[in-house]
């Protein structure tokens, strides 16, 4: 793909999600107003978390060189690079898509796949939610399937890396 | 360059990271939204069969193709557990749920890449019924 291709092809595929809702609405029509009102609250919610996600932006931009990311979550990073990733995700806030942009920035300057991955697999656990979460399946369980999914996450991130590796 | 110079020029810099992503993210937000008004919840229990192995892929393929925020997920799970599916498969739901996004695939594919987006996604669709069963093997409940 050309470049000026790639970066139209968010504006295509925003096109295909607009030809989407354009035909939903001659076959359901009662579903295009409630769906619009559900993005708009997902929208509202969201623009804290881009402001937080442009300043986090920046700073990387501004206080973080791609040596120090290589340092950190390149090759050779080891346990803290695991512990940066899972500890990242685990943090991080909002949907996960929200999240996207940051981590191909991280990727181009050097970060690890088996980080990136194991931080996506990591945005699944959320501490501000853990107390609705236990009150839904208890206690033993939500503790249980944490630490199951904090190693699934290493699991998975050694495993895209090898996948990825292996592909080229 | 003075310092100020610096971080004006990496707030342009990162505003232009954030509008390109722009059409992707408001694009997933839309589709999120309209398959969350599509898809009935009751439509969830309807498909499942009871044998743990089954039910663990079929939660796990359930919470792939449906998106949006964990509260929803937990809700739903809640309520499949009381309509008698298995743990097993509520769990596999659960994880996929947060875990893989069919949605969110091609934003993903366009920011992250498609190798990695397509290997993530399904490494973690197969994640999700292995992290069920050893969840709840672990809990003694199988």
């Amino acid at each position: 793909m050309k470049k000026s291709e790639k970066s139209m092809a968010g504006w295509y595929f925003f096109l295909i999600v607009i030809a989407a809702y354009i035909a939903v609405f001659f076959v359901k029509s009662d579903a295009v107003i409630p769906s619009l009102a559900f993005f708009a609250s997902i929208i509202r919610k969201i623009v804290p978390i881009f402001v937080l996600i442009f300043a986090l932006l920046v700073a990387i931009d501004y206080y973080v060189k791609p040596e120090s990311i290589v340092r950190h979550l390149g090759k050779g990073s080891g346990a803290k690079g695991w512990a940066w990733a899972i500890a990242g995700g685990i943090i991080s806030t909002g949907p996960i898509y929200m999240w996207y942009p940051l981590l191909n920035e991280m990727q181009r300057k050097g970060a690890r796949s088996a980080y990136v991955a194991a931080f996506l697999y990591n945005r699944a656990l959320k501490p501000a939610l853990l107390p609705l979460f236990i009150y839904y399946f208890g206690l033993a369980y939500v503790a249980v399937l944490s630490i199951v999914m904090v190693i699934a996450s290493i699991i998975q991130g050694i495993a895209v890396e090898k996948i990825m590796e292996a592909k080229k | 360059m003075n310092s100020k110079k610096k971080i004006a020029e990496s707030a342009r810099k990162s505003a232009r990271v954030l509008w390109r992503s722009t059409p992707i993210l408001v694009g997933v937000v839309l589709l999120v939204s309209l398959a969350n008004t599509l898809i009935p919840k009751s439509a969830y229990t309807a498909v499942f069969s009871r044998i743990a192995l089954v039910d663990s892929f079929i939660g796990s393929a359930l919470g792939s193709i449906m998106a949006g925020n964990p509260v929803t997920s937990y809700v739903l799970g809640g309520e499949m557990l009381s309509q008698g599916v298995s743990l097993v498969a509520v769990t596999a739901f659960l994880v996929a749920w947060v875990t893989v996004g069919m949605v969110q695939l091609p934003a993903e594919a366009m920011l992250l890449g498609r190798k990695f987006a397509i290997t993530r996604n399904v490494t973690a669709f197969l994640l999700a019924i292995i992290v069920a069963i050893t969840t709840v093997a672990i809990l003694g409940l199988i």
